[in-house]
């Protein structure tokens, strides 16, 4: 951990990473509703990047901006969880994605909300409010196909399995940081085990626990979705858009 | 955004149209504060009662009597523009993922999802006249109903989502503000609504464009190319000429279209070629001049033969549209099952605890 630079760089690459797979998911959601939900949580995730990232450029003082920071930098440079970079799959794995995610930022930005850094503290404070619905609409959907048809239940608990070993990595403990990941692991485990009760899913092991992201080193999936991502702005060096 | 193209901007950026929209909204209000006319006395008067409300310029609404062939046209034309938002998020959609800054991804982002909105609103007027979503999906995804033409064609550069907000939501506001007074209520009143947000598509495409072409040489070439290959396409979207127009003159009478297509369409190419020289782009259109006798510019028809065979199936796309649209349908199917079987379950609780 590299002070404040590292921390800010963390969160807004996580929610940078989750705005772009949830963005595949437009024109391709198994209800017109659900198309404007997730269009909406992947504008939330954005706009939290945006804020985070443009924070981090300035901590940095490189004169690097938001642009700068998500288009020009690899896949070794960018600090976001794994979690995050996982493909979709199916609508079960994202939802047991979203379901992981916001029940870890929900806590986390509610704890940045209190921290000394003003700057920190005003996103955390506009992000939770967003966390909280995330919350609400992946709890929902979670219990839905958890208690809905059997082939449903299958593949939610399927889905719930494959992306738990990944939660291990987002707490991580980092006792300078401006909120300490591993305190939030409490709060996370208890409301994820109350909606998987809920859903009628059996909670998953903890085995083994897949981590790297915070040093750069990913799964094989990111640099596919950051060579998309980049494309445009990187074929035309210096450019206004 | 939707045309006549099956089956608009304005002064440099488009303030000009939304006033037009504000002036409908307005005309709406008076003519509901007028009180419409007594509710038919028997049978007989029914058809009275529809020609005068129509007259008068007041509104019909659902649980008036109606023409049956003008329920229908009614159905057919707000289904058409209720699909046509929905596969029209596609070609847009295409560029969500490589958008070349994060303010341009949240606006793009933003843009597709308030279509989105527009084909759910639009599928809810549709209702209030007695048909329900489900059915009018499956009239889309059977191929029984179609989609404006004009996105089954591709979005291969980033300079196309721009030349989609100036030219085809322009060329759309166009032919939707006159609907902003069409004679069905519900129709009329979801018209406002989306032409104002079309409005809003319509500058920040336009600024996309502007962007671009003050841009590098690369990106002025690319807007350019844009024009070129967006321009006549978005001519053709006000539909075929007015000679060959087969809805036209029964939906006039109706109050449902005020203007003729080519009306439209040269109140479009008017609008557009101010535009495009502040733009500093060239329409891609040799024979376009300023008529002074006519009052408005002189221009290329479109090919209409290439508008037939769109509409008939044989654009660069239809068949990925289409093919899109069903693929999610088909794979969220298991999704909409597990979510009516949570509902009935947790239905079912409830009338338990009821009946204990």
């Amino acid at each position: 951990m590299n002070g404040p630079f590292e921390f800010a760089l963390r969160l807004g690459d996580d929610a940078l990473i989750a705005a772009q797979r949830l963005a595949e998911w437009t024109t391709r959601a198994p209800e017109m509703e659900e198309d404007i939900a997730l269009a909406n949580i992947a504008l939330d995730q954005l706009g939290a990047a945006r804020l985070l990232l443009t924070y981090a450029g300035e901590l940095e003082g490189a004169g690097r901006d938001e642009d700068a920071l998500a288009y020009l930098r690899d896949d070794r440079e960018f600090r976001n969880c794994l979690l995050v970079e996982l493909p979709n799959d199916d609508f079960a794995v994202t939802m047991a994605k979203l379901l992981f995610l916001s029940a870890y930022q929900l806590p986390l930005y509610t704890a940045l909300a209190e921290c000394a850094d003003e700057r920190l503290a005003a996103i955390g404070s506009k992000a939770r409010k967003e966390s909280a619905y995330h919350l609400d609409h992946a709890s929902l959907w979670v219990k839905r196909l958890g208690d809905g048809t059997e082939e449903s239940h299958r593949r939610m608990q399927a889905a719930a399995d494959q992306v738990w070993p990944y939660v291990a990595e987002l707490f991580t403990p980092d006792p300078g940081a401006p909120v300490d990941p591993a305190t939030l692991r409490a709060e996370f485990d208890a409301t994820v085990t109350a909606v998987l009760t809920e859903a009628t899913l059996a909670r998953p092991e903890s085995g083994w626990a897949p981590a790297g992201g915070r040093d750069g080193l990913h799964t094989e999936h990111l640099s596919y979705l950051l060579a998309e991502m980049q494309v445009l702005h990187r074929a035309h060096p210096g450019a206004k858009w | 955004m939707y045309g006549n193209d099956f089956g608009a901007p304005e002064e440099a950026s488009g303030g000009g149209l939304l006033g037009e929209v504000e002036a409908a909204e307005a005309a709406l209000r008076e003519a509901a504060a007028r009180q419409r006319r007594g509710l038919p006395a028997s049978d007989d008067d029914l058809a009275g009662f529809f020609a005068e409300i129509v007259e008068a310029d007041q509104k019909i609404e659902p649980r008036d009597w109606m023409p049956e062939a003008y329920r229908k046209t009614l159905i057919r034309q707000i289904a058409q523009h209720a699909h046509s938002e929905i596969i029209g998020m596609q070609p847009e959609g295409n560029w969500i993922s490589r958008a070349p800054s994060l303010k341009r991804k949240a606006i793009l982002l933003a843009k597709v999802q308030d279509e989105a909105g527009h084909g759910l609103y639009l599928y809810a007027a549709a209702e209030t006249l007695g048909i329900s979503r489900d059915e009018l999906v499956d009239l889309l995804l059977d191929g029984r109903q179609k989609y404006s033409s004009i996105f089954n064609y591709p979005t291969l550069t980033w300079a196309d989502v721009g030349a989609i907000g100036w030219l085809v939501d322009g060329a759309a506001i166009v032919n939707q503000v006159p609907l902003c007074r069409c004679s069905y209520g519900p129709y009329a009143r979801a018209m406002i609504r989306i032409c104002k947000e079309e409005s809003f598509h319509q500058r920040q495409g336009y600024e996309i464009l502007h962007t671009l072409a003050h841009g590098t040489p690369e990106q002025k070439a690319m807007a350019q190319d844009a024009l070129d290959r967006w321009w006549y396409p978005s001519l053709a979207m006000f539909g075929p000429p007015d000679g060959e127009s087969t809805h036209s003159t029964q939906s006039m009478a109706w109050k449902i279209k005020r203007f003729s297509n080519d009306e439209l369409r040269q109140r479009f190419v008017d609008m557009c070629v101010q535009q495009a020289e502040i733009l500093g782009l060239t329409i891609p259109d040799p024979g376009l001049r300023w008529n002074d006798e006519r009052q408005a510019y002189d221009y290329t028809q479109p090919d209409y033969d290439e508008l037939m065979r769109v509409i008939k199936g044989d654009g660069p796309c239809n068949r990925e549209r289409m093919a899109h649209r069903r693929r999610a349908h088909a794979d969220g199917a298991w999704v909409r099952e597990a979510a009516a079987a949570y509902a009935g379950k947790r239905a079912a609780e409830k009338k338990e605890k009821v009946a204990a």
